[in-house]
């Protein structure tokens, strides 16, 4: 699977009342929530997102609540992929579980806001387009790379169980 | 080569017969809880997968207890979708509001957890029962409606780090203080995918309140669980709150439960061990867990709400705590003091022990039992330029209300404290 978008940048630590503020968990459906992804942080962060775009982000993306409302609402957005040197435990949990790509990147110093990516998921490599640079990242684990190949968690167990 | 607590849990519950951290392994799981904002999403996707029956009806768990009483129309409904669910499937552990209390103070005191188990939550503060040396880790709402169809989960074995703490606590610092100081020293992201374990003489002397409040806090440094080695204390409270399961902690039990404690030579990723004595209440700072501080250097900031609650901090002795601060004294004219007993047996215990009238006779709201205002749902929100000091677990950006509004963390005493001054304040200021 390849995505090509456009780089939105975020620091060390975004946390998941940062993703998704918790007034907003009395809804459920992805768009809805997309809305208001990252509001407290960068009210205008949905406006420039164009569907198929990348964020980059710092160490321990996604920590805080178990909600995961918060990948949802990276989805229904439009945010396509997330790029970090590391994923807090549940967001990694929940990215797998329900197919948000993410891939882990030691270092993303190189790569800026408005950068076009192209990511080659299955081969864990990035193409920054727009500085001509190539990253390489670890193939996921063998048990989860079934999961995503599965399409999601549920998926994954109505094939074993079948 | 040994293993630590969490891999002897995870090892007993999975059909392997060795496990190393790092590995993949799916375990058979003795618990599954859900809240009003976590279980829709699962309660849906279950559906979905067509299945009808669920794997349990006994190891499911249904609080609403985030946004409930339902504050809003959307919460309502979702409140409705877990009644609905538990009708449906016969769920016994659905918690109406009227005997709901906050999960992470409900489950332990209903005898639903014991030590050993393995249990997963779709909440991220699933990690307080590590407090009962079981392995409870907070998990997403898919992991959830997986659970509900075979009963397992999937998880990456957790290397784990242990904490020694040793010396002597001062007054007015207890379980909250310490987390706050690990957090402070190791960072948010300083146990991330690890499984904690605190021991040590204090840890060993310290009430089972304190301890939930420690463990409690394990996910705010990026822990997978928070697990302190079952002791005396634990069996006490376990002989007392199995009873609500009609069921009798017996010897085997007890024996059993000895045998998961780390082995000597169990291998930890790290271990760090601190000297206490001498350690102030600590405080954290906005906007995160680790900007912690002692409390005497925050004397000048000034405060406009208190909060005295949560699956933090909103257990009986912690009421006792503030109450011991309050009693006889009126809380600041303007700020607002907000007190949430954590469950419905706590807050009949606080009006019994005349814990209530002290907090509504020194200007404060006693509440029903809700997270309400620590996720900024309801009871108490924040709006721009306010300031409060909560007994809660997180201090994000607008976590409690307006995105331009400041939240510290600090133990139950110093919340009190700081509701007579209108500033930060150490107890021994005030008593």
């Amino acid at each position: 699977m390849i995505i090509k978008g456009k780089v939105h940048k975020f620091g060390d630590n975004i946390n998941t009342d940062d993703i998704i503020a918790a007034k907003y968990l009395n809804m459920t459906d992805a768009k809805e929530l997309g809305a208001h992804c990252m509001e407290n942080i960068a009210p205008d962060f949905v406006g420039r997102v164009t569907p198929g775009d990348i964020i980059v982000a710092g160490s321990n993306f996604g920590c805080g609540s178990s909600r995961e409302h918060a990948p949802l609402a990276l989805k229904g957005c439009g945010i396509a992929a997330v790029i970090a040197p590391s994923f807090a435990g549940i967001f990694f949990r929940n990215a797998i579980n329900i197919g948000l790509p993410f891939l882990e990147l030691a270092d993303v110093s190189s790569i800026s806001p408005g950068d076009i990516l192209e990511i080659d998921l299955s081969a864990g490599r990035i193409k920054n387009l727009t500085r001509d640079q190539v990253y390489n990242t670890e193939a996921f684990p063998e048990f989860l790379q079934r999961i995503i190949e599965d399409g999601g968690l549920m998926n994954y167990v109505k094939h074993r169980r079948s | 080569m040994g293993y630590t607590i969490a891999e002897k849990i995870l090892k007993a519950h999975s059909a392997k017969a060795d496990i190393h951290p790092g590995e993949y392994i799916e375990a058979k799981i003795d618990l599954a809880l859900g809240n009003d904002i976590t279980a829709p999403l699962a309660i849906d996707e279950f559906a979905k997968s067509g299945t009808r029956k669920v794997f349990d009806r006994n190891k499911i768990v249904l609080v609403p207890d985030h946004f409930a009483p339902a504050k809003d129309l959307r919460s309502a409904n979702q409140c409705k979708v877990l009644a609905e669910f538990a009708g449906q499937q016969k769920i016994k552990n659905y918690f109406e509001i009227g005997c709901m209390g906050i999960e992470h103070a409900l489950l332990p005191e209903l005898g639903l957890v014991k030590p050993a188990d393995l249990v997963i939550g779709a909440d991220s503060h699933t990690c307080t029962y590590g407090a009962l040396g079981a392995y409870a880790t907070g998990v997403g709402s898919t992991d959830l409606a997986r659970s509900f169809i075979d009963g397992k989960c999937w998880f990456k074995v957790p290397p784990s780090v242990k904490f020694v703490y040793k010396g002597k606590l001062n007054k007015w610092v207890g379980g909250k203080d310490l987390i706050l100081f690990t957090i402070g020293k190791i960072g948010v992201d300083g146990a991330l995918y690890k499984a904690m374990e605190f021991a040590g003489p204090v840890i060993e002397r310290l009430r089972m309140d304190d301890r939930f409040s420690m463990s409690n806090m394990a996910i705010e440094a990026g822990g997978r669980a928070g697990i302190i080695a079952a002791d005396e204390h634990t069996f006490e409270y376990v002989r007392e709150s199995l009873k609500n399961q009609g069921r009798k902690v017996t010897s085997r039990d007890i024996a059993y439960w000895r045998s998961v404690f780390s082995d000597k030579d169990a291998v930890y990723d790290k271990v760090y061990e601190w000297d206490i004595s001498g350690l102030e209440p600590q405080v954290a700072c906005p906007h995160l867990p680790s900007n912690t501080k002692p409390v005497s250097k925050l004397k000048d900031v000034k405060v406009d709400q208190v909060v005295i609650g949560s699956c933090t901090n909103g257990r009986l002795s912690d009421l006792r705590q503030a109450a011991r601060i309050l009693k006889g004294k009126k809380a600041k004219p303007g700020l607002k003091l907000i007190v949430i007993p954590a469950t419905q047996k706590i807050y009949l215990e606080a009006v019994q022990e005349g814990l209530a009238e002290i907090f509504v006779k020194a200007g404060g709201v006693f509440s029903t039992p809700t997270c309400g205002p620590c996720l900024g749902g309801h009871m108490g929100i924040l709006t721009e330029g306010e300031i409060a000091i909560a007994t809660t677990n997180r201090n994000f950006i607008g976590r409690m209300g307006s995105p331009k509004s400041f939240v510290y963390l600090s133990n139950p005493a110093v919340a009190a404290a700081s509701s007579l001054t209108g500033r930060i304040t150490h107890p021994q200021e005030v008593i």
